[in-house]
C-alpha cells in the first residue's frame, strides 16, 4: 500500500509530462480555432462584385457571386483582403492552387474597399474565377472568420467540410487541401 | 499642485478601458445595458484573452454592433448569444459549458484538492501511529526521574 502512494505523485508527474510534450509539437499552434462550421451548410451571402480591373487579360471573371452560384461544385472559398500581408505572402501558392486541384477558387475581400481589392489583384495577380466584396464583413461572420486568410472548402451540396487559418504554404496545400478535395470531388 | 495631477492619473488607471465607442451604443438603455454584459461574456476571438467588451479589435468591433442589431430586432440574450455560437462555436464563450468535453476543466482543480488532502490526512495518521506508546515508569524509574529533576543545574 506504501509503494502505491508513493508512485502517485510520480505517474501524475509523467502525465503532464506526457502532455506538455503533445502539446508543445513543432507545427501546432493552440490559437488556430476549429470552425464551428463544419458540416453545416454555406451560409447564404449575394455579394456585388469589385469593378471590372482596368486591362485585364486574363481568364474570365464573375464579378459579385452568391451561395448559390457554388452549389453542385466543390468550391475553394479563400477570405482575403488588400491590407493582409500573409494573403500576399499565400498569393503564389494560391495561384497555382485552381488549376492543380482541378477546383474552382473562389474569393471574398474581406472588410477591403472594392478600389483596394482590385489593386491587389492587380499587382500579385488574380487566382479566383468569382470574386465578393465583403465590405462589412457579415459574410465573414456568417462564416466563423476571424481573421484574414482563411481558407474553406465546400463540398457539392454546399455543405462547408473544411477550414484552413491562415496563409496556405505548400504544405498545407499538399497535406490538407488536396486530399480533402480529392476525396469530395469523388462524393456523389 | 502636481501631487493633485498624479493622484488624478493614478486614480484613473482604476477606471476600466471601454472600448465601447459611443457611436456603437444603443439609445435603449436597456437593450445597451443587456449587449454590455453580453459583451463581457463573449471572447474576442483575435487576442483571445480578452471579452468583445474590452478589445479594441475590428472583428469585436463587428460584434459588439452585430450584437447591438440581434437584440434591437428582438432576439432574447440566449438567441444573440447561440446566433454569435453558432458560428463561432463554444471557444467564444468566457464561461465554457458544463459538458463532459469540458468535466476535467471544470472538476479538476477540485479533485486535484481532494486528492491531495486525502493524501495529506493518510500521511499525517501513519506519522502519528508510527509512535508506539513509551512503557509506563517502573516506581524506581519514577523515582530516579524525581532526583533528576530536583538536582539544581
Amino acid at each position: 500500500m506504501r509503494r502505491v502512494l508513493f508512485i502517485i505523485p510520480i505517474v501524475l508527474f509523467l502525465a503532464v509530462v506526457a502532455y506538455f510534450f503533445v502539446a508543445m509539437r513543432g507545427g501546432y499552434d493552440p490559437s488556430v480555432l476549429p470552425s464551428a462550421m463544419i458540416g453545416k451548410p454555406v451560409p447564404s451571402f449575394d455579394l456585388p462584385g469589385p469593378p471590372a480591373p482596368p486591362n485585364y487579360a486574363g481568364p474570365p471573371v464573375k464579378l459579385g457571386f452568391s451561395n448559390r452560384d457554388m452549389l453542385g461544385r466543390v468550391v475553394v472559398v479563400n477570405f482575403f483582403a488588400s491590407w493582409c500581408i500573409p494573403c500576399r505572402v499565400e498569393h503564389p501558392v494560391l495561384m497555382g492552387l485552381g488549376p492543380s486541384a482541378n477546383v474552382p477558387v473562389v474569393g471574398i475581400a474581406y472588410k477591403d474597399k472594392p478600389g483596394d481589392a482590385v489593386g491587389f489583384l492587380n499587382e500579385y495577380g488574380n487566382p479566383y474565377v468569382a470574386i465578393g466584396m465583403d465590405e462589412s464583413g457579415r459574410t465573414g461572420i456568417d462564416f466563423g472568420v476571424y481573421g484574414v486568410p482563411e481558407t474553406y472548402i465546400v463540398d457539392k451540396h454546399g455543405v462547408i467540410r473544411l477550414r484552413h487559418v491562415g496563409p496556405l504554404t505548400a504544405e498545407s496545400v499538399a497535406q490538407e487541401i488536396l486530399p480533402a478535395v480529392r476525396a469530395l470531388l469523388t462524393q456523389p | 499642485m502636481r501631487i493633485f495631477f498624479a493622484l488624478g492619473m493614478l486614480l484613473g488607471l482604476l477606471l476600466p478601458a471601454l472600448a465601447v465607442e459611443p457611436s456603437e451604443m444603443l439609445k435603449d438603455p436597456a437593450l445597451e445595458a443587456r449587449a454590455r454584459a453580453i459583451s463581457k461574456e463573449l471572447r474576442c476571438l483575435v487576442c483571445q484573452n480578452e471579452s468583445i467588451d474590452e478589445s479594441n479589435a475590428g472583428l469585436a468591433h463587428d460584434l459588439r454592433v452585430l450584437l447591438r442589431q440581434r437584440l434591437a430586432a428582438g432576439d432574447t440574450d440566449q438567441q444573440a448569444i447561440d446566433f454569435i455560437v453558432k458560428r463561432y462555436g463554444d471557444f467564444v464563450l468566457l464561461k465554457p459549458p458544463v459538458e463532459p468535453a469540458t468535466y476535467l476543466l471544470w472538476f479538476g482543480p477540485a479533485a486535484v484538492l481532494v486528492v491531495g488532502a486525502i493524501g495529506a490526512v493518510i500521511f499525517v495518521r501513519r506519522r502519528n501511529r508510527a509512535l508506539p506508546e513509551p512503557a509506563p515508569l517502573s516506581p524506581q524509574e519514577k523515582q530516579r526521574l524525581e532526583a533528576l529533576l530536583r538536582e539544581p543545574n
